[in-house]
C-alpha cells in the first residue's frame, strides 16, 4: 500500500523538480545555446573577412595551407576513390547481371555516381575527419597556449589571419581533390570489372562516354565548394573558441568532425533538392 | 603611464576583481602581486583588452582604452609588448621568425633591416646566435628571453609580463627580472609585471599592488615591504615559518 507520508511527498516533489529543470534545460537552454553558437560563428566569419595587415603574410600562409591540405590529403583521396569506383562498379555489375539493361551502362553509372554523389560527399566527409580535426586542434592548441592572445596583442586580426587563408586554401584545393577523386573512381571501377571479365575495355569506355551531362560537373563543384567551406569554417570555429584543458581540445576536434559531417550531409540533401 | 579606473570584473556571478584603481608609472617596474588565483592574469588581460571589464575603464596616458575603434586599437597595440606566462612562442617558427613576426606583419622593413633588428634583440637578451633554433629546443629560461626579445622588437612604450619567472629556478628567474628591469630603464617603458615570486618583489618592485580577494590589499615599493604591518602582505611575502622568523630577527636588530 502506498503511504502518503511526508517523506514520499518530498521525494515526489524532488523528482518533479528535477524533471522540470531538465525539461526547462531542453526547451529553453538548448535552442539558446544553438543560437549563441550560430551567432558567434557568423561574427567570427565576419571578422575573418577583412583587409590583410600584410598581403604577403596571408599569401604565404595560404600557400602553406594549400600544400598541407592538398598534398597531405592525396594518398587518402587516392585510396578511397579507387574503392568508391570499384565497389560501385561491382555492385552495379551484380545488379545488372541477367537484366535487359546493356552491360556497358556500368561505365555510365559509375561515372555519374562518382561525379554527382560519391566523390564530393565521401571525399569531403573523409577530409572533415582528416583536415577538419587537424585544423581544430591546430587552432585550438594556439588558443590554449596563448599564441592567439600573443598575436592579438601585436595587433593582428587573428580571426582573419588564422581562418581566411585556411578557407581560401580549402576552397581552392578541395574541389580539385574532388575532381581528381571522380577520375580515380572511374578508373577504380575499370579495375574492378574489366580485368575480372564482367565487360571489355571498349564497353567500359563506351559507358563512361555515354549520356554525358555537363550540368553534373557543375553540381559536383557546387557540392565540393559548399562542403569544403562547411568543413573548414566549422572546424576553425571549434578550435578558435576552445576552452582550456586537453579534454576540451579533444572535444573540439571531435565536434569539428561530427558537426562538419552532419552539416555536409544536410547540405548535400538541400543541394539535391534545389539543383537536381 | 597607464591608469586603471575603478575596474570590476566578474565571470558569470563570480566576482574576480572589485574596484581596482591604480596607476602604472612610466620607466618603473610596476608589480601586480598576489597568490595564485588572485586575479593577476585577469587584471593584466583587462589592461591590454584581451578581456573586457564588467565596469570601469583603462587610460593609456590620455587615451580611453575601451573607447578605441579597431584601427586605433591596432595602432595602440603596436606600442604594446607582452610576455606570456608560457612564453607563447609560435612553435612552427624558428626563434628568428618568431621575433621577426611583428615586423613582418606590420612594417615595410627590408629583410636586412629586420635581421639586424632580430640580432640586436637577441643580443639584448643574451641569446646571440640562437636564430635558427626552434622553441622546443630551448630551455624554459631561454624561451622567456626569446619572448622578451619578441615583445620589445617594435620598441614598445608599454611592456606587460605575466609571471615572467614562473617555472624557472631562482637564479634564472633573477636574470630574467633584471633583464626586464634594465630594458624598462633603458627605454623608459611603462612595465607591468605579474608575479607571485617574493624574490622579484624584493629585487625590482618599485610600484607594487597586492591583490587579495579581488581587491587591492596593499600598495607600496620594495622598501616599504619589510616594515609594513599589513598582515596580508606579510603572509604573502614571508609565507614560510622560516622566512617569518628571519623577518622577526631582522626587525629586532633594527
Ligand atoms: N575565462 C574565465 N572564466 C571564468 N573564470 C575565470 C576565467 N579566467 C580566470 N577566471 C577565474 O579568475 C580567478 C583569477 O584567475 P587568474 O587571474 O588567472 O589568477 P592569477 O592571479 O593566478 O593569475 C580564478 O579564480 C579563475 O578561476
Ligand atoms: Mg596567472
Amino acid at each position: 500500500m502506498f503511504l502518503v507520508t511526508d517523506y514520499n511527498v518530498r521525494a515526489l516533489l524532488a523528482i518533479l523538480t528535477i524533471f522540470g529543470r531538465s525539461l526547462q534545460l531542453h526547451v529553453h537552454m538548448y535552442p539558446l545555446r544553438v543560437l549563441f553558437h550560430i551567432g558567434r560563428y557568423i561574427s567570427m566569419l565576419g571578422s575573418a573577412i577583412a583587409r590583410p595587415e600584410k598581403n604577403i603574410m596571408y599569401y604565404r600562409e595560404t600557400i602553406r595551407q594549400m600544400y598541407d591540405i592538398g598534398i597531405g590529403s592525396l594518398p587518402i583521396v587516392f585510396l578511397i576513390s579507387i574503392f568508391i569506383g570499384a565497389v560501385a562498379a561491382l555492385q552495379f555489375a551484380f545488379q545488372l547481371d541477367g537484366t535487359l539493361v546493356p552491360i556497358y551502362y556500368i561505365g555510365y553509372i559509375v561515372r555519374d555516381f562518382a561525379i554527382i554523389e560519391a566523390s564530393p560527399t565521401i571525399t569531403c566527409l573523409v577530409l572533415a575527419g582528416k583536415v577538419g580535426s587537424n585544423l581544430a586542434s591546430e587552432i585550438g592548441g594556439m588558443r590554449q597556449k596563448e599564441h592567439i592572445d600573443a598575436m592579438e596583442i601585436m595587433g593582428v586580426n587573428t580571426a582573419a589571419y588564422l581562418i581566411a587563408p585556411k578557407l581560401v586554401a580549402a576552397l581552392v584545393v578541395i574541389p580539385m581533390l574532388v575532381a581528381l577523386s571522380a577520375f580515380i573512381s572511374i578508373y577504380g571501377g575499370y579495375l574492378a570489372v574489366v580485368p575480372t571479365g564482367w565487360l571489355s575495355d571498349p564497353e567500359y569506355a563506351l559507358g563512361v562516354r555515354s549520356f554525358f551531362n555537363p550540368h553534373n560537373f557543375r553540381l559536383m563543384f557546387v557540392k565540393a565548394v559548399t562542403f569544403s567551406f562547411i568543413l573548414t569554417s566549422v572546424s576553425c570555429y571549434q578550435g578558435y573558441y576552445v576552452k582550456s584543458g586537453s579534454i576540451e581540445l579533444g572535444k573540439a576536434s571531435t565536434n569539428a568532425v561530427v558537426f562538419s559531417n552532419v552539416l555536409i550531409l544536410l547540405a548535400d540533401y538541400f543541394i539535391a533538392v534545389l539543383l537536381t | 603611464m597607464i591608469r586603471a579606473d575603478s575596474i570590476f570584473k566578474s565571470f558569470g556571478d563570480t566576482p574576480v576583481l572589485q574596484d581596482i584603481s591604480t596607476e602604472f608609472l612610466r620607466g618603473k617596474n610596476n608589480l601586480i602581486i598576489g597568490r595564485s588565483g588572485a586575479g593577476k592574469t585577469v587584471l593584466l588581460k583587462l589592461l591590454v583588452g584581451l578581456l573586457q571589464p564588467t565596469k570601469g575603464t583603462v587610460w593609456y596616458d590620455d587615451i580611453d582604452f575601451y573607447s578605441l575603434n579597431k584601427r586605433q586599437l591596432r595602432d595602440l597595440r603596436m606600442q604594446i609588448g607582452m610576455l606570456f606566462q608560457g612564453s607563447a612562442l609560435f612553435d612552427s617558427m624558428t626563434v628568428q621568425e618568431n621575433i621577426s613576426f611583428p615586423m613582418d606583419m606590420f612594417t615595410n622593413m627590408t629583410a636586412k633591416e629586420k635581421l639586424d633588428r632580430v640580432n640586436y634583440c637577441l643580443e639584448r637578451v643574451n641569446l646571440d646566435g640562437a636564430n635558427k633554433k626552434y622553441p622546443s629546443e630551448l630551455s624554459g629560461g631561454m624561451q622567456k628571453r626569446v619572448g622578451i626579445a619578441r615583445a620589445i622588437v617594435l620598441n614598445p612604450k608599454y611592456l606587460f609580463c605575466d609571471e615572467p619567472n614562473s617555472g624557472l629556478d631562482p637564479k634564472t628567474a633573477l636574470v630574467i627580472d633584471e633583464l626586464i628591469s634594465d630594458i624598462t630603464k633603458e627605454s623608459n617603458i611603462t612595465t607591468v609585471i605579474n608575479t607571485h615570486d617574493m624574490n622579484s618583489v624584493m629585487e625590482i618592485g618599485e610600484n607594487i599592488i597586492l591583490l587579495h580577494n579581488g581587491r587591492i590589499a596593499w600598495r607600496g615599493s620594495k622598501d616599504d615591504v619589510v616594515h609594513s604591518d599589513n598582515e596580508i602582505l606579510q603572509d604573502f611575502i614571508f609565507a614560510s615559518p622560516f622566512l617569518k622568523r628571519l623577518r622577526t630577527k631582522a626587525l629586532e636588530r633594527g
